[in-house]
């Protein structure tokens, strides 16, 4: 019964990503009946790459995508490495995970306020330095895109972080740690030696899909990128939604240009993924060690900042919620008033219920899915391909922006309905990236000892795999609901602006500036996406509290 | 005569309008709304107009016809949106009722078939408008031919901190001499940002020696007549915030950059938005607006129901609404929206008269007398051209 499913799956994923990416070509094709573009011609690209900004742009997204990717894997590297099974590991991680909740629109609004020449730590400075304005110093959106890249390695640690550790149970690290210091390792030179190469192939597509993300978001880039000129996503978008229709031609071009960057962009990582691996190789047979303590204490520190980020981020746009005046080089408001949340909390109460319903169906549909094509695979002893695997991950690795349009014009009316399946698209494979790898990892011996005193396959699914596999279904279904509360593009697009979630209202907001609304709307956000993470935190030590072996999940 | 006139004009809206309900039979257009639900895809990037919608919403639901505002952070959404729905062949029951719409947008829709109507001055309230007085029947020179209905004017003030600026640069060069003076305290929304390209516009009118070259389409002495702007923005630029490498995205932003401190001096399209926002904390109390010297650029706000739309009779119902004495009373007045009115102050009955003579515009708002007329837009091929332009000289280096 289950045996179809793999396929059912990837075809729910790969088609209407197919569909849209087709879409999307023919108008940058010069095929667009409804703009008045009937033939076939090369002009959307020309006009696409007469742009002046575009080559700049291009190397923008994707130095900005590499050094995020490339930052967030080596603070988490250090972390791991330098910190995993310490108490100050444990407390980093009870500050770090509920930060993978916090949507990016958020996040990057409160990184904005907390480092602008304007905002907190300006303000805390302002009486030492003697400042009564702030200097106009370009800090964010800066050329280089730094305070991006910084920006979006705050947002992502926490996710890897998290794919790691739900990963890490099957390696047994204690058991390699030990070994690998027994034949002299430092602590970290040993974690990285023995460990690290196992994680890392546990969590690479979630690497990649960090990869994708840093170089076509838009919501981060809007807010902490330069502007002059942006990112080509930034710019693909505009392109988009320019009032000249014909725009729409180009848009669809710079999308297929994207896309192209991206791919390109992958190759360049999987090469760079092997020259890692041979370096490493080398590495683990030299007897050569780090510096410990300073990548220790940099990790550490780094990790801190990260944290710090985004937390203090978060506290700005609770305070601004519930500011009266505030103005610079004030620390604080003038005084403190509700009447933000009277203004906007009863709207917001019912936008987070339409949420929520999204997120949840979408997620349990997601959780069925994946856990049926990974039993059908365990049963049937298929191996998923790593044909069917891209497949499965499309709806991650090709740009939102180069697709959605196209998808809207396949699922017919906007609803509750069409948004939650269009939500699935992107829920689904992150349910999949989180629990695939657990759920494969998991030793098929238990299930041997299970069928060997009478336990039958259903049995042995619901009675003994899901039981120890709790954490990571969890961890999976909280992921998949986060995914769902923060989507933006697909949201507006399918639902055709009739299904107004926390996100949509967040980033119409935003856009305003009202920093009181963006505060409150901001935390609504937030909290329906941390939510479901308490919980994923919190059952399993409620459920496993009188089973040690169970704990460390 | 009239009665030919409309069938033409139907007949030139075939096919979408065919089976459409005819505006000017009012009675049968109250019966079809009965229980429609009007999505009303508008800007909702601030909260005083999403109160102001909400409020018009509850006047909506008393004639029977739900509406619901579906909140963009950028009308274009709302077009692309259209378009999507006609390559889809999705003709009947589309997901967008009625835009809040102006100038390229709306020329874009009408050049392409995809408004419906005319239905604008079938409207019972239109009887009010002043179409005289007010650009209400041209949308940045693009006639309207009643296929958007007018519901606010706006005018381009100058917001700035009272406390730190005395005397306001009320020019182009006055604003130049400023910034050479105050390095770093003032910027532009980015363009192509409307309020952005906008400020170009502004700047181009002072500039030029006769804006009347503005009102035809961009022609063959583009570079002659620009000229003198871009002087401007290359003396300018070095100086702005930032020294231009960095550009608030947004008109509203930038009140937030004059409560950091960040700048001293910011151009809206709405002449009441400083006197609200000092309401809302998000300006200073010191805050003050004023005009240039020779006048500042308005046009007017419209709504316009999309060829495809389920609920059109609603949108109608909703539009003749917006044009009604009590709602243009409620969004001139200065705490709630503070937009200025597209009525005929003659036209109306002394008791609603009154009703406007008597608001009080609030501490940071011009009077009408004070606000001076408006200068008229610029053909909507100025503004494309000269942020194209702008993009390519200041926006990608």
């Amino acid at each position: 019964m289950l045996r179809p499913l793999p396929l059912l799956t990837a075809a729910l994923l790969a088609l209407p990503v197919l569909a849209g990416v087709i879409g999307t070509l023919l108008p940058a094709l010069g095929h667009a009946p409804a703009i008045g573009l009937d033939g076939w011609s090369l002009a959307p690209f020309r006009d696409a790459l007469a742009w002046p900004g575009l080559t700049e742009a291009a190397l923008l997204s994707l130095w900005t995508g590499l050094a995020a990717t490339l930052g967030t894997l080596a603070l988490l590297a250090l972390i791991l490495g330098g910190w995993h099974g310490t108490r100050a590991f444990t407390a980093l991680e009870r500050i770090l995970s509920p930060l993978l909740a916090m949507p990016h629109t958020a996040a990057a609004l409160g990184i904005a306020f907390l480092i602008a020449p304007s905002g907190w730590i300006a303000r805390a400075l302002a009486p030492i330095l003697g400042l009564s304005r702030p200097p106009d110093l370009l800090i964010v959106q800066d050329g280089l895109g730094l305070s991006l890249i910084a920006g979006l390695i705050a947002k992502e640690l926490p996710f890897l972080l998290l794919m790691s550790l739900a990963a890490l149970p099957q390696l047994r690290p204690n058991a390699r740690l030990k070994t690998a210091r027994s034949l002299g390792q430092g602590r970290m030179a040993g974690w990285l030696k023995a460990i690290f190469p196992g994680v890392y192939r546990q969590i690479r597509l979630p690497v990649l899909v960090v990869l994708v993300y840093g170089m076509t978001n838009v919501d981060v880039a809007v807010i902490l990128g330069p502007n002059t000129p942006s990112t080509l996503s930034v710019q693909v978008t505009r392109w988009m939604v320019d009032p000249d229709l014909a725009m729409r031609a180009t848009a669809a071009a710079g999308a297929v240009i994207q896309l192209a960057l991206v791919l390109a962009a992958m190759v360049f990582w999987v090469a760079l993924e092997r020259g890692a691996g041979r370096v490493h190789r080398f590495w683990v047979w030299c007897n050569h060690g780090l510096p410990e303590r300073p990548l220790r204490l940099a990790g550490i520190v780094l990790a801190t900042i990260a944290a710090g980020l985004v937390l203090f981020g978060l506290a700005s746009l609770a305070v601004w919620s519930v500011a009266g005046p505030w103005r610079f080089p004030d620390l604080a408001p003038e005084f403190l008033t509700l009447r933000s949340w009277m203004r906007h909390g009863p709207e917001m109460a019912q936008v987070a219920a339409i949420t929520l319903l999204i997120a949840g169906l979408s997620t349990l549909i997601a959780l069925a899915l994946t856990i049926g094509c990974l039993e059908a695979e365990h049963r049937h002893g298929m191996t998923p391909g790593s044909r069917a695997l891209w497949l499965l991950y499309l709806p991650l690795l090709i740009p939102q922006i180069a697709f959605l349009p196209g998808l809207q014009s396949l699922l017919l009316k906007p609803s509750l309905v069409s948004v939650t399946a269009a939500h699935l698209v992107f829920v689904l494979p992150y349910v999949f990236l989180s629990l695939g790898d657990p759920w494969r990892a998991w030793d098929p011996r238990y299930a041997r000892v299970a069928a060997g005193i009478g336990a039958g396959r259903a049995r042995v699914l619901w009675q003994v795999r899901l039981p120890m596999l709790l954490a990571p279904v969890l961890t999976a279904a909280a992921v998949g609901m986060a995914v769902s509360v923060g989507q933006y593009l697909p949201t507006l697009l399918i639902g055709g602006g009739r299904v107004p979630t926390l996100t949509t209202e967040a980033v119409a907001l935003a856009a305003g500036g009202d920093r009181r609304a963006i505060g409150v709307w901001g935390l609504g956000q937030a909290g329906a996406a941390f939510a479901p993470f308490a919980l994923a935190l919190i059952l399993p030590a409620l459920v496993w509290r009188n089973r040690k072996g169970m704990r460390n999940g | 005569m009239r009665l030919l006139t409309t069938a033409f004009a139907a007949l030139l809206a075939l096919p979408a309008a065919a089976q459409d309900i005819d505006p000017g039979n009012w009675e049968a257009v109250l019966a079809e709304a009965q229980g429609q639900t009007v999505y009303w895809h508008a800007w909702g990037g601030s909260t005083t107009t999403n109160d102001f919608i909400a409020w018009i919403g509850d006047r909506a639901a008393e004639q029977g016809v739900t509406l619901e505002h579906v909140k963009l952070s950028d009308t274009a959404d709302a077009v692309s949106r259209v378009v999507a729905e006609k390559e889809s062949g999705a003709d009947q029951d589309g997901a967008v009722d009625m835009i809040w719409i102006n100038g390229a947008n709306f020329a874009a829709m009408k050049d392409q078939g995809l408004l419906f109507g005319p239905f604008a001055e079938q409207l019972p309230n239109w009887q009010y408008v002043d179409v005289d007085g007010k650009t209400v029947q041209t949308d940045f020179t693009v006639p309207v031919e009643g296929y958007e209905s007018p519901w606010a004017m706006a005018q381009v003030v100058f917001i700035h901190d009272s406390a730190t600026v005395d005397a306001p640069p009320k020019s182009a060069t006055a604003i130049l001499e400023w910034a050479q003076a105050n390095p770093g305290r003032f910027t532009f929304p980015q363009p192509p940002d409307f309020l952005g390209t906008t400020f170009l516009k502004q700047m181009l009118i002072d500039l030029v020696p006769d804006p009347a070259v503005l009102q035809e389409p961009v022609g063959e002495d583009y570079d002659e007549i620009t000229a003198p702007l871009w002087a401007f923005l290359d003396e300018l630029t070095p100086h702005l915030w930032r020294s231009g490498e960095a550009y608030p995205q947004t008109g509203p932003r930038q009140l937030q950059l004059i409560n950091d401190g960040e700048v001293d001096i910011a151009i809206s399209f709405s002449p009441g938005e400083a006197t609200a926002a000092i309401a809302n904390f998000q300006l200073p109390d010191t805050a003050r607006t004023y005009v240039l010297d020779k006048g500042t650029l308005g046009n007017a706000s419209f709504v316009a129901i999309p060829y495809n739309s389920g609920s059109k009779a609603g949108a109608m119902v909703v539009a003749n609404l917006l044009l009604s004495p009590e709602a243009q009373l409620r969004a001139q007045t200065p705490d709630i929206l503070g937009y200025g009115t597209v009525l005929d102050m003659d036209k109306l009955s002394d008791e609603d008269r009154a009703a406007f003579e008597a608001l009080d515009l609030g501490i940071a708002t011009l009077s009408p007398a004070e606000l001076g007329p408006a200068q008229a837009e610029p053909h909507p091929s100025w503004a494309t051209r000269l942020a194209d332009d702008w993009v390519a000289k200041y926006g990608t280096n």
